[in-house]
């Protein structure tokens, strides 16, 4: 179970949550949608301790999450970064067993190797891959090797930021259901930032919208195509006339 | 002086001191910020986990790959020391001291500090360039969320590495730098080659050489304290990168020449 209340927070003069309030409910899908540059990175990961609120506070299971050890927080959590964000220095299957290969996961080199195997396949990446290193791949693959990497120690907790973006159509339908799979299977509490309406109604239980720096809408996938909220029409029908202004 | 000259005055002075002051206040804030990174880094060390793999590469990168550098810098350098110790001394009839001061010149001073120096422009300079990287392309945050701390993964083992291994740089660039003054004494100078040899060694003294380490070992902290700090430091973007890259590698120089002065007083005024 996680919340967020009266998040707030700044880059110098650019406000970019200004009182954010959300929780998200153990084993529940959350889909986070917004315009570029509306602060959804911000936010994860400032659940995560990354980025620190000016104001406002976060928690985890009724606890503040910067008051707790950070350690076996961290390690409760996956994390698929937007750019992927994978270690060029080492290959591909050391990206994504890097928790099996140290810290208090660790197990031996091999079956680490086996794990990381098996998650590429996972993510739709034969076992050739596991040797290239990060500059050798697409930027499509990089991303499902940031999932599997995210998802291979089995976190209770996953942050996908953008999962599907630069993939193909099938690929996207291949994370998508993933994703659902990992939900629904593992019963992790996910949430996904997108900007896919696809993405949205395939792993959705429930959608958020941020806008303006504060969340201005929150309902199931059916609320959303029922409501009549202009910003949250005009963005899942990607109308260029609304109440969000084009130019940003 | 009547009210409105002496209010001038003070106004005059506060805009002087003022404009001293607060470079002079961002100085001493960047001090004290660097000092407290290499605190903890320090105090990293001592606990645990200690990647073993990421010193092994940072000993590998710093040590091993420096080798041919210094060993050029020491090699010339040591060549040159002898033709200008060997045309000074000439103008007193000293020229026999060639051995002697090529010796402790290498030993004390230019062994360090050239080791230092070359050590510095390309050590500090790739640290800073990769660390900066990692931050701009969220690496380091990737690091942290897979609970592993970036200043224990990334900075201590550096640092480890270049403390422990520019020492060894500085021992084999003495030796280079002195073969460097043997060779030209002996083909060019008309030195005896055992002579040449015997001089230095029974003229040399523990604490010439073993100063010249201590100093390296210094200047290896230095180095890779500024690698990590500017790279962990580093603005967004292609552009914070460079800019992280070029501070790393000035600030190393001239924080390891200022250290010098430093060492050198200290071991040596008596
Ligand atoms: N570390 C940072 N320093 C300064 N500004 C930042 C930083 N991270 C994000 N921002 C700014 O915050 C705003 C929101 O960014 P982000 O959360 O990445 O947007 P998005 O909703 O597209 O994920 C942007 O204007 C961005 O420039
Ligand atoms: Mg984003």
């Amino acid at each position: 179970m996680i919340t967020l209340s009266g998040v707030y927070k700044a880059f110098g003069s650019n406000q970019v949550l200004n009182g954010v309030d959300l929780s998200i409910a153990r084993g529940e899908s959350m889909v986070i949608i917004g315009g570029s540059g509306t602060g959804k990175s911000v936010m994860l990961k400032s659940v995560l301790g990354l980025v620190t609120p000016d104001r406002g506070t976060i928690t985890l299971d009724g606890q503040d999450v910067l008051k707790q050890e950070r350690d076996a927080f961290l390690a409760r959590f996956g994390m698929l970064f937007q750019g992927a964000a994978l270690f060029d220095s080492m290959p591909v299957w050391e990206n994504v067993a890097f928790r099996l290969l140290r810290g208090s996961l660790k197990r031996p080199r091999s079956e680490a190797r086996e794990v990381a195997v098996e998650k590429l396949r996972r993510v739709g990446l034969g076992p050739q891959v596991a040797d290239l290193f990060p500059a050798e791949l697409s930027g499509g693959m990089q991303k499902r090797v940031g999932l599997a990497r995210a998802i291979a120690a089995g976190p209770e907790i996953i942050f996908f930021d953008e999962p599907t973006t630069g993939l193909d159509p099938i690929m996207s339908g291949v994370i998508n259901e993933l994703i659902r799979e990992i939900v629904t299977e593992m019963g992790a509490t996910a949430m996904t930032i997108t900007h896919d309406m696809t993405s949205v109604r395939a792993i959705a239980d429930k959608v958020a919208m941020l806008h303006g720096g504060i969340v201005r809408w929150t309902g199931t996938v059916a609320e959303m195509d029922a409501t009549s909220d202009p910003y949250v029409q005009q963005f899942i029908h990607g109308r260029a006339e609304g109440p969000i202004p084009s130019v940003r | 002086m009547n009210m409105a000259a002496g209010s001038w005055l003070a106004g005059f002075l506060a805009g002087v001191l003022g404009g001293l002051g607060r470079p002079v206040l961002g100085l001493l804030a960047t001090i004290g910020r660097v000092t407290l990174f290499a605190l903890e880094a320090v105090s990293h060390i001592f606990r645990p986990p200690f990647y073993w793999r990421e010193f092994g590469q940072a000993v590998m990168q710093i040590g091993w790959y420096s080798l041919p550098v210094v060993g050029m810098t020491a090699i010339f350098t040591g060549g040159a020391l002898a033709l200008q110790i060997y045309a000074g001394g000439n103008r007193f009839g000293a020229e026999a001291v060639v051995p002697q001061i090529v010796a402790i010149g290498m030993a004390r001073e230019l062994g360090p500090v050239l080791g230092g120096l070359m050590v510095a422009a390309r050590v500090a300079s790739s640290i800073a360039a990769e660390i900066g990287t990692m931050k701009v392309t969220e690496q380091i945050d990737a690091l942290t969320t897979l609970s592993t701390n970036p200043m224990k993964y990334l900075t201590v083992p550096r640092l480890l590495a270049a403390t422990l291994t520019l020492p060894v740089l500085v021992g084999i660039g003495d030796s280079i730098g002195i073969m460097g003054g043997w060779l030209v004494g002996v083909t060019r100078l008309d030195f005896n080659s055992a002579t040449y040899l015997k001089n230095t060694v029974d003229f040399l003294q523990v604490w010439d050489v073993g100063s010249g380490l201590v100093k390296g070992a210094v200047f290896g902290f230095i180095v890779a304290l500024m690698g990590c700090w500017h790279g962990m430091n580093s603005g967004r973007g292609a552009q914070g990168v460079g800019a992280a890259t070029k501070s790393a590698v000035v600030s190393a120089s001239v924080l390891i020449l200022a250290a010098n002065y430093l060492l050198t007083e200290v071991f040596f005024s008596a």
